[in-house]
């Protein structure tokens, strides 16, 4: 197979394989299924952020608000279901959570493309707007006790197993929910001529007008797409912390479109893939998990990944520059 | 006319105030090739994008297959079969070559899932149809520009078409290309396909186009079967005026070498470019879009670094790839397009002036002398006789060919040595195009050295005493004013 | 009627509705309360809370008058005054310690200044997009205030601390003399000077600063140093007023100045911005929260309405920007 060294996948994948290697050397211990299922329970919720803020990267957009609208849905569900509807199953909470999810991303779509105001201020405003609510009008206590639904999916293991050395391992039922809006999505983006329309609005959207794109409904669809997945992200956080807290998750916006953006894709648009999002979420979870493992205390997390963003983005930024300036 | 395919009547459109057209009617048979002609700024462009649904017009009707349609918008205009070749292309640059050509025809389809056999093969057929081989998964940004004109083409000729409307279609093609082009429009003639064509370059017109329509500013001022056209009488409609190609006044014999370019190159771009330009001289460079030509002009003015060779102005070495150092040592740029290159649109017209000169009129803080600044760019507003009202206006309120005059006062009130100008007159109207050459003039009489970088060849053949062609990064030829007529010179880039 | 051009003119700018908007939300909090809002005592506790993020609204404005942004602030702000407070709790000076602070100032200085410098290369000379360049950057300087102080407060400084945060000048509280001296030099800085009309300018149209010669890669990389200074004081007020510093001090403050300079009328994506409109939104936005403080609404809603009042202001924008085209 050949390898393309100019995109950002081969350049993440190369630092996971350092990093892991490195790991591996310090510590034998670290290449174990318990790292692992760690590693992916760790990317259950920063999974699925990354696929909302990557789809809005692609049709040219950017997305602040989506923590919020995740923080917002947890809450409100739990204390809805908790209110009115204690019987509602574990699907049923997610599905609950998703319309939520969909209303607040449907006000984001009517600003940004109704009314046709910029996407980084319409979110930011929304950010503060939807978290101001909630904790003014909602509440502010964390809900320790979840309706049945959430502490039933909160309970539901895809495996589970025992370490040689006695430890336990398990791997939670969310992430069977992430790998199905994963796949969801590549099939929106790839398969449909919807996703088709997202790419090319993000390569031109005076390109898309002329040829009889509706731009306003793709994007309309796009921050309903984000809402949903956030309302999604939120429930399942919630029930994966058993317990909801209207504090949790808002402030992890700009982390989650870096990871996005290590990835490959572009803040200018049109670019961006699901693998490439998969492994930028990949490295930030193993760098938040394992940088104690290289012998790096955990106060350096922060400088460790504001580091690899800085690198992640710098390296093409500079390929980028040096092509144009071959080409111009 | 009962057999038109398309009938306007009387369409106007003004955009904040400026009279874009201004009541323009004519029609188009099937199978039948009309030419609109009209310099840059006559309304060409705003009479295809309401065609193409882009824009609505603000009065007049128009007839299409025996319907007098409502507001059209681009979907109803491409499911109508109103097919265009946009100037700027309007692809996508992300996208690969197949979905590009296809991503019409596949929403005209209606299909919500994505066929990427049936656009592949769309894409490769058409493709072949016009006999050119573009790799189908590449993404178009890293297409030459004469391929992504030819992916534009494929796109507007994928699906089945009643009108295709070709916005200067060749600017980037070979000869050959065009040929093959035009026996494409041959053919779509035949077939009962409309052909609205736009082109500066006469000789393609006349030889495809059964009945010409000319536009200027924005008023239809002559029309009539194509046999009634000559290019003499042709230009004659589009300016207004009687303009033969009059060549410069001469350069005197022992005019100084001011300007040494040696050996510049630039890997895959241009290679071994060597001229001199004297002091006083206009030198043109002419050559198709994608020649390299404009490249050219940006690595003597340092927007480009190239590999190597060396620029010597006044026999001192001027650094290259730095357009600060270059600017210092005298050389200007005027770009190629000016709203985006050129123009700080929502700045003043006195700070799009001065944006220069800032330096020179603050003190050792950086604190500005503003008296002087507005006196000294009001001065140049009067020289060159841009008519603003008010200076401290927004640029983007004064007509195209003011804005140029704009950009050219923020270079001379530099006092530069060598002046480069890309299409000089690219998106000016008349008028202003005549005055421009005026002021192109003047300035190598005071002797500057000029550069024009232009396709607009009586542009080239009235302004310069010298021409230099360009072709595949390339200067393949020089001649003399006066050496070479228009065809000639036509034959000589695209061949 | 017969000042109704005034009023419509005076709508027109975004400066104009802002300053309706100010005027407004004061008299509007002044009959809602009149006895607590208009006390001496709240008028001198808004002096004394705004300057800190109006201080780094004006860092947030000259980085977006260059189409850019500094997600830095908050982490320079913290990362500057760790390091004043290292040299004050370790160096022991002589009486309140006067000494002792200017030492501390100008490190903090220096950080601002150094830490700027690195966000400038990083924009200017590696071309990363700003908002990933100080997204990262702010990381980091977060990230070595933690490393430096295990993620604890630092307390215990000489008196002469305060001053800048917790004193007065004949009466009128220091922050606010910082602030307004700052936001006077800024303003003379944009407008009168060819700096700030060619950040302005390349903030209009980057690649026309480019075809018109400018030297883009020191301007910006004055900007974001600029920036970082800035930063680095609004630090100093932060660690006075709260007599200690810490990492995570203020992190509500960044989008808080990101807010306050979209509200002010400055565009994100660079070339328009005026500072009054900066002090305009500043100032909506601490009557509206002391007075619904006073009224009893939970902190949270200071959120809430800052987020509509941002949306609002930039329909109307839109709106009227509509209207005036057609």
């Amino acid at each position: 197979m050949k390898i393309d060294w100019t995109r950002n996948e081969t350049l993440v994948a190369l630092v996971i394989l350092a990093f892991c290697a490195a790991a591996a050397a310090s510590d034998p211990g670290f290449l174990s299924v318990a790292t692992l299922t760690d590693l992916l329970r760790g990317g259950i919720v920063l999974g699925i952020f990354a696929v909302a803020a990557m789809i809005v990267l692609i049709s040219g957009g950017i997305d602040v608000s989506f923590t919020a609208v995740a923080a917002f849905t947890m809450y409100v569900t739990a204390m809805a279901l908790n209110a009115a509807l204690p019987g509602m199953p574990w699907w049923g909470a997610l599905g609950f959570g998703m319309c939520v999810g969909a209303l607040l991303g449907a006000i984001n779509g009517v600003l940004i493309a109704i009314m046709g105001l910029p996407t980084l201020i319409v979110t930011l405003g929304t950010l503060s707007i939807f978290r101001g609510f909630m904790l003014t009008f909602i509440g502010q206590k964390q809900i320790t006790t979840l309706p049945p639904g959430m502490r039933e999916f909160g309970r539901m293991m895809l495996l589970r197993g025992e370490n040689a050395d006695g430890s336990f391992y398990s791997l939670h039922g969310a992430f069977a929910v992430t790998v199905i809006v994963i796949v969801l999505t590549w099939f929106i983006l790839q398969r449909t001529m919807l996703g088709r329309q997202i790419f090319a609005i993000g390569g031109s959207v005076e390109s898309a007008r002329r040829i009889g794109i509706n731009v306003r409904r793709v994007q309309f669809f796009v921050y309903v797409y984000v809402g949903i997945l956030a309302g999604l992200a939120g429930v399942i956080h919630a029930s994966m912390a058993r317990v909801a807290n209207p504090f949790d998750l808002v402030g992890l916006e700009l982390s989650v479109i870096a990871a996005v953006v290590l990835g490959g894709a572009r803040l200018a648009g049109g670019h961006g893939t699901l693998t490439g999002t998969i492994l930028g979420v990949a490295l930030i979870v193993l760098v938040r998990n394992s940088l104690i493992v290289l012998g790096i205390p955990s106060t350096w997390q922060s400088v460790a990944i504001g580091l690899l963003i800085l690198i992640g983005t710098g390296l093409p930024a500079w390929q980028a520059k040096r092509a144009a300036a071959r080409s111009a | 006319m009962t057999d038109a395919l398309v009938t306007l009547d009387g369409v106007t459109k003004t955009y904040s105030g400026i009279t874009a057209l201004d009541g323009v009617g004519f029609s188009i048979a099937a199978g039948e090739a009309v030419c609109l002609a009209g310099e840059n700024g006559s309304g060409k462009s705003t009479l295809i994008k309401i065609l193409a649904g882009v824009e609505r017009p603000d009065r007049g009707k128009i007839v299409f297959a025996g319907k007098t349609q409502g507001p059209l918008n681009p979907r109803l205009s491409a499911d109508a079969g109103i097919k265009v070749i946009f100037q700027d292309f309007s692809l996508f640059p992300n996208l690969s070559v197949a979905e590009n050509i296809a991503f019409s025809a596949e929403i005209s389809h209606g299909s919500r899932l994505v066929r990427r056999g049936r656009a592949r093969a769309l894409a490769a057929q058409t493709l072949s149809r016009i006999g050119v081989d573009i790799p189908l998964d590449v993404a178009v940004e890293t297409l030459s520009v004469a391929h992504k004109q030819l992916v534009a083409i494929c796109r507007a000729l994928a699906t089945k078409a009643r009108l295709i409307i070709m916005d200067e279609p060749t600017t980037a093609l070979t000869e050959r290309e065009v040929r093959v082009l035009l026996d494409i429009i041959r053919r779509l003639k035949a077939d009962g396909v409309a052909v609205l064509f736009v082109s500066h370059k006469l000789a393609e017109v006349l030889e495809v186009c059964e009945h010409v329509v000319v536009l200027r500013n924005g008023q239809k001022v002559a029309e009539g079967p194509a046999t009634e056209f000559d290019a003499a009488s042709l230009t004659r409609h589009m300016t207004g005026r009687d303009v033969a190609a009059q060549p410069p006044a001469p350069l005197a014999e022992n005019a100084p070498v001011l300007l040494r370019v040696e050996g510049l190159n630039k890997t895959g771009i241009f290679a071994d470019v060597s001229f001199d330009l004297h002091a006083g001289e206009v030198l043109a460079v002419s050559g198709l879009l994608g020649s390299g030509r404009t490249a050219l002009a940006k690595a003597l003015f340092g927007l480009v670094a190239p590999d190597g060779g060396s620029i010597r102005l006044n026999d001192r070495g001027v650094p290259l790839g730095n357009p600060v150092a270059a600017a210092e040592a005298g050389i200007g740029y005027v770009p190629e397009d000016r709203l985006t290159e050129g123009l700080f649109l929502t700045q003043s017209i006195v700070q799009n002036i001065a944006i220069g000169r800032l330096d020179a009129h603050g003190n050792a803080a950086g604190v500005l002398d503003w008296r002087a600044l507005l006196g000294e760019a009001g001065d140049w507003l009067r020289r060159l006789s841009v008519k603003a009202p008010d200076p401290t206006a927004p640029v983007r309120s004064l007509s195209g060919g003011n804005q140029q005059r704009v950009v050219l006062a923020r270079w001379m009130a530099r006092s530069p040595k060598v002046l480069i100008l890309n299409g000089p007159s690219v998106g000016v109207d008349v008028g202003s195009k005549a005055e421009i050459h005026g002021i192109i003039a003047d300035l190598a009489a005071s002797g500057l050295g000029v550069i024009v970088i232009s396709d607009d060849l009586p542009e080239v053949l009235s302004t310069a005493h010298r021409i230099l062609v360009m072709k595949d990064g390339r200067l393949v030829q020089g001649f003399a004013s006066g050496q070479v007529s228009e065809t000639e010179l036509a034959h000589r880039l695209a061949s | 009627m017969s000042n109704s051009p005034a009023i419509s003119r005076l709508l027109a700018s975004t400066e104009g509705r802002l300053a309706v908007i100010a005027v407004a939300v004061f008299v509007f909090m002044s009959l809602l309360s009149p006895d607590k809002f208009l006390s001496a005592q709240n008028m001198t506790s808004m002096a004394f809370q705004f300057p800190e993020f109006a201080i780094l609204a004006l860092a947030m404005t000259i980085t977006m008058l260059t189409g850019g942004i500094d997600l830095s602030v908050v982490g320079i702000a913290n990362l500057s005054a760790i390091i004043a407070a290292m040299i004050l709790t370790q160096v022991t000076g002589s009486g309140d310690g006067a000494g002792v602070l200017m030492m501390a100032y100008a490190a903090a200085m220096c950080v601002g200044l150094l830490a700027g410098l690195c966000n400038g290369i990083l924009v200017a000379l590696l071309g990363l997009p700003p908002i990933l360049a100080t997204l990262g950057s702010g990381l980091i300087f977060t990230g070595i205030a933690i490393a430096l102080t295990g993620g604890s407060a630092m307390m215990g400084f000489p008196p002469a601390t305060a001053w800048i945060g917790n004193t007065t000048l004949l009466g009128i509280p220091t922050p606010l003399i910082v602030f307004v001296v700052l936001a006077a030099g800024i303003s003379y800085l944009l407008t009168r000077t060819g700096f700030g009309v060619k950040l302005r300018m390349y903030g209009a149209n980057p690649l026309a600063a480019r075809f018109a010669a400018i030297n883009i890669d020191a301007m910006l990389i004055k900007v974001y140093m600029l920036s970082g200074a800035l930063a680095a004081i609004a630090g100093m007020v932060v660690m006075s007023r709260a007599n200690s510093a810490k990492a995570d001090y203020g992190s509500s403050y960044l989008l808080l100045a990101v807010l306050i300079a979209v509200l002010g009328g400055v565009n994100p994506y660079g070339g328009y911005g005026r500072v009054i409109g900066v002090i305009l939104a500043v100032l909506s936005m601490q009557f509206l929260s002391s007075g619904l403080n006073m009224v009893g609404v939970s902190n949270f809603a200071r959120e809430l309405i800052w987020g509509s009042l941002l949306i609002f202001v930039m329909i109307v924008n839109t709106w009227r920007a509509k209207g005036s085209r057609s």
